[in-house]
């Protein structure tokens, strides 16, 4: 099967090692006999109606998402669709801030973004930087945990009704207040953690992937076949003890 | 000196010699740390009695090799302060100043955040800004907050102080724009040229209009000619060049050098591009101190490498060779050079994430391993993160079977060199820490001498 993937700004939202998560992607899709199909999706390429199975957006340095904001702002009801329509997305750091309502900026600016998630981002005074360990807040996986690493001066606000990805066990999450990490649109995860994310958190891997296979088949998500996941194993140990003795704390 | 100043200096003195008796490493920074914590404004007092002022050297890479380079050039004709053991936090640079009692001027290698802080303190007369690439981002933060911070510090520099800019980075080039007294190095010859920018390059929208950069050529990281088709802004014209590079392998790298001052042959004794914008670097700083032209050459050719940066070391009938990596754009140079000069069966990489590495190691993934990939044999994971390390090449493909996991540094050294063949080299790509604790065990073993007993080029 092929599994058509949306790279949105690769060129401009990179700054936390994106192209690990789609090598992870491109490598457990292939072990189970699948291709991953990459495109960019970039300024003056459109995002077509059921173009894609799953969205990646990454982060990148002040300068270059303030570039590219509007033109991914335009895109909300595109994204939105996709969403709506069954597609999978991971947004990393600044691409899961851009894909909320919008980013206040210290000088009372306001940014809007996609309008996928529903929060809102405000600048705060100090950057939360430190290993991160959450309990997974999704149904699917609930025993789970995920370990990466924060690095981030926005605090994301979630509506009340909003689903998170995670629980923070150590670390700051969404707002450093909250006690929440990430959030869920349907097929849709947003977080600050990179590591990047995916290398030591490959069920999270599989499970985006599993949706983005139920997208391009038209059925329901079915369970992959498991890989030796030794490695991913050891270094999710490695980044979960780190999080746990030096991870910034939930105030 | 005053009585406070001249106090302090004694305990420091005596602090750095109970350090070093009491087998506590080099006392490098120990001495300085007591001071700096007892009176900031020692550093001004030391720097002022300099009777040649002071000159630093700060970069993203390179700003240990430049300073070292500089240092083989400057120390037949000056009496230096010289930071030789990488000691660039206020702490090490008032270590330095403490500990040379005569010397006429000091050269001091600074880290990029602290740069601004000494500039203020020390009023150096040149200061040499090398590169900004991504680096350690939990610790530094964005690359246009450092710049952002230097440009102010600069601005604030007596204006007739000389900048020495790499105009080849256009964000570090337009830091010394306005300033009266600049020399602006950069390489030209697009035969070394690389294909195009790496992969996560930085600075490649243009720094007046945001625009992308057309490049005529691109060397090291986003280092090249660059032009900006919509606005024009383009890297300025060079004031001290190199042209008509030729490598050797990783025997060294030549190259004519181009100056105000005429132009001569040079060849250095460490391989790649990076160390020749390393060299122009020191010539720059060299040539604003007014040292003649065949004293500059003379200098570079002398130069051999610097602290843990190109260091070889025997273990019976084989060898080690130290790479440091530290950040995407370092890496990739480092293996460029590899790939150019000889790719060895076995790799011993060490990936620890202590303050000084960066705790935040998704950098590795920028690095392109990719090209060395497919022509090693077998892979050594070593370092507190070694796991991460593992997967970052098997998920670039390399065969899983073939990556040994070896946290333990020691452990992962020797099975290097029983995986290396008799006569041949281990090559080893440790980052700084994992540097540092390898130059520890390899000392141990006797087989080089610690930094603090020097390093200084013969």
């Amino acid at each position: 099967m092929k599994i058509r993937v949306g790279h949105l700004y690769p060129e401009y939202l990179n700054i936390y090692a994106d192209r690990g998560n789609i090598a992870v992607f491109d490598r457990r899709a292939r072990a189970r006999g699948h291709d991953l199909d990459v495109q960019a999706v970039t300024v003056g390429i459109a995002l077509e109606p059921g173009a894609h199975d799953l969205l990646y957006i990454g982060g990148g340095q002040d300068r270059e998402q303030a570039m590219i904001a509007p033109d991914l702002a335009a895109r909300g009801e595109a994204i939105r669709g996709a969403i709506e329509g069954g597609a999978a997305l991971l947004a990393v750091c600044g691409g899961y801030q851009l894909l909320g309502r919008g980013y206040r900026g210290r000088d009372g600016s306001w940014m809007p973004g996609a309008s996928l998630f529903p929060h809102e981002t405000i600048a705060g005074e100090s950057r939360m930087i430190g290993d991160v360990l959450l309990q997974s807040a999704l149904p699917e996986e609930p025993a789970q945990t995920i370990a990466g690493f924060e690095n981030h001066a926005g605090r994301t606000v979630l509506d009340a009704d909003a689903a998170p990805l995670g629980r923070v066990v150590s670390g700051y999450g969404n707002d450093g207040a909250s006690g929440y990490e990430g959030c869920r649109v349907g097929r849709a995860l947003g977080t600050y953690l990179h590591g990047p994310l995916l290398p030591r958190n490959p069920w999270l891997a599989d499970l985006l992937l599993s949706w983005a296979l139920a997208h391009a088949t038209g059925s329901e998500p079915a369970p992959l076949e498991p890989l030796p996941d030794e490695l991913e194993h050891e270094a999710h140990a490695v980044s979960a003890a780190r999080a746990r003795a030096r991870g910034g704390r939930a105030a | 000196m005053g009585a406070r100043l001249a106090v302090e200096t004694s305990v420091a003195r005596l602090v750095g010699r109970l350090s070093r008796a009491a087998g506590r490493g080099g006392g490098t920074t120990l001495p300085g740390k007591l001071v700096w914590k007892l009176d900031r404004s020692a550093l001004d007092a030391l720097a002022s009695k300099l009777p040649d002022g002071v000159a630093l050297v700060s970069a993203t890479n390179g700003k240990t090799t430049t300073t070292a380079m500089a240092n083989a050039i400057l120390s037949p004709k000056r009496r230096l302060a010289w930071n030789h053991s990488g000691a660039n936090l206020a702490s090490g640079v008032t270590s330095t100043l403490l500990a040379a009692h005569d010397a006429e001027l000091g050269l001091l290698e600074v880290d990029e955040f602290a740069l601004p802080e000494i500039m203020r303190r020390t009023r150096p007369k040149i200061v040499s800004l090398g590169n900004l690439f991504r680096d350690q981002l939990d610790r530094y933060g964005e690359l246009e907050h450092v710049a952002e911070r230097w440009r102010e510090a600069v601005a604030a520099l007596d204006p007739d102080a000389t900048i020495v800019a790499n105009a080849d980075d256009a964000l570090v080039a337009s830091i010394a724009e306005g300033r009266r007294s600049v020399l602006r190095f950069g390489l030209d010859d697009p035969d070394h040229a690389r294909a195009g920018l790496q992969h996560a390059s930085d600075s490649k929208y243009c720094v007046r209009c945001g625009h992308p950069y057309a490049y005529d050529a691109v060397y090291v990281g986003h280092l090249g000619a660059y032009r900006c088709p919509h606005c024009g802004h383009a890297r300025p014209p060079l004031d001290v060049a190199a042209r008509e590079i030729a490598p050797e392998a990783l025997d060294g790298i030549g190259f004519s050098l181009e100056t105000p001052a005429g132009s001569a042959r040079v060849r250095l004794q460490v391989p790649g591009l990076y160390n020749v914008y390393n060299a122009l670097a020191a010539a720059s700083v060299a040539l604003a101190l007014d040292l003649e032209l065949d004293e500059v050459v003379a200098g570079l050719e002398r130069f051999r490498a610097a602290f843990g940066r190109f260091e070889r070391f025997a273990v019976g009938d084989r060898s080690v060779l130290l790479l440091l990596i530290k950040n995407p754009a370092g890496g990739n140079e480092v293996l460029r050079t590899l790939e150019d000069g000889g790719v060895p069966s076995t790799l011993v990489v060490a990936l620890n994430d202590r303050i000084a590495d960066g705790r935040d190691v998704s950098w590795i993934w920028d690095v392109d391993f990719e090209p060395l990939l497919g022509r090693v044999e077998r892979i050594l994971a070593s370092g507190e993160r070694a796991a991460e390390l593992a997967l970052r090449f098997t998920y670039a493909g390399f065969p899983r079977e073939r990556t040994e996991l070896q946290p333990d540094l020691e452990r992962a050294l020797d099975r290097g060199l029983e995986l290396t063949p008799p006569d041949g080299e281990l090559v080893v790509l440790p980052t700084y820490t994992a540097m540092l604790a390898l130059r520890a065990i390899a000392t141990r073993r006797g087989l080089t001498r610690p930094y603090w007993e020097g390093e200084r080029v013969a």
